[in-house]
């Protein structure tokens, strides 16, 4: 299956991608991360990039990086279905303090738009 | 000084009603209202709680997990809604606490607020009671400005809060923020 796991602010999606790698390895899966370019981001998307390339560079399946500029919803449902991905993962750990699940913007969009399968890792 | 000191006029929030409360719901039953955070009756009505009633993946489904969210609310302003004379087959042998509501202080001056009433005891005025005295006990507390999010096709819920002076701030998702000085 090829997947493609957006993300947009890289503490908030090691979880995702994590077990993304997980499945890869045991399913065969080909793995792309598309790093999306966050507004809200305090670091430009080339070092949240390089960021990404470092943390999987000890990893023994092979995943391609690749930035997506744009607003982050549609640049990522348009990447999945041109690229004809089987699956888009993301990342869906917010909480407020009392512990309500929450659900950003990018995710109600990606869910509402997509015509690829979309799981939430929470 | 405390919120409640300020004199009453128009733009002043109500003073809200302290705990402990006593009233009659609109099924004739005795409840009260008193602050605190008794533990074991909140994991029983929490574990007896429809799935249909939660909201937002609170209250958790499982005891374990009931247990640790009620370890970070343990540490906000708690009230409990209890039936005085509850039916022989109430989820609990003891104590039957029918609504829970809490204030967490969320360390940036705000308070996060969350209710919950039992499917058995829900739209019949338990949680317009219940809300109030949460607010009350925020207002001795020193607490002024509090928060919530609510899932935006959850009309019950919007209603008791508004009715209560909470303004929606943010509208853009599935969930809506509103907040309130008290």
């Amino acid at each position: 299956m090829d997947v493609v796991v957006g993300l947009g602010v890289f503490e908030e999606s090691v979880q995702a991608l994590d077990r993304t790698i997980e499945r890869a390895r045991t399913a065969d899966d080909s793995v792309t991360v598309a790093v999306l370019d966050v507004p809200t981001r305090e670091q430009p998307l080339s070092t949240v990039v390089r960021r990404v390339r470092e943390y999987l560079g000890d990893v023994d399946v092979p995943i391609d990086v690749r930035p997506l500029e744009g607003t982050p919803g549609p640049a990522l449902v348009t990447f999945a279905e041109e690229g004809a991905f089987d699956q888009v993962v993301l990342a869906n750990t917010k909480r407020t303090p009392m512990g309500k699940i929450q659900v950003s913007e990018l995710t109600e969009f990606v869910l509402l738009n997509s015509q690829v399968t979309v799981i939430l890792v929470r | 000084m405390t919120s409640n000191d300020r004199t009453a006029d128009a733009e002043s929030p109500p003073r809200f009603p302290r705990p402990p409360q006593s009233c009659t719901d609109r099924e004739g039953r005795s409840i009260e209202i008193r602050a605190g955070f008794p533990r074991a009756a909140l994991v029983s009505m929490y574990l007896d709680f429809d799935p249909e009633s939660r909201a937002q993946g609170l209250p958790p489904a499982t005891e374990d997990r009931i247990e640790n969210w009620l370890d970070v609310l343990e540490e906000g302003i708690n009230v409990v809604a209890w039936d005085v004379d509850p039916p022989a087959d109430c989820w609990d042998d003891d104590d039957c606490a029918v609504g829970h509501a809490c204030l967490l202080d969320c360390g940036d001056g705000t308070s996060e607020l969350t209710i919950f009433v039992h499917q058995d005891y829900q739209l019949a005025g338990i949680g317009s009671r219940l809300i109030r005295t949460l607010l009350g006990a925020g207002q001795a507390g020193g607490i002024d400005h509090v928060w919530l999010t609510v899932e935006r096709s959850n009309h019950v819920a919007m209603n008791l809060y508004r009715s209560v002076g909470f303004e929606t701030t943010s509208a853009a998702g599935i969930e809506h923020e509103m907040e309130t000085d008290i």
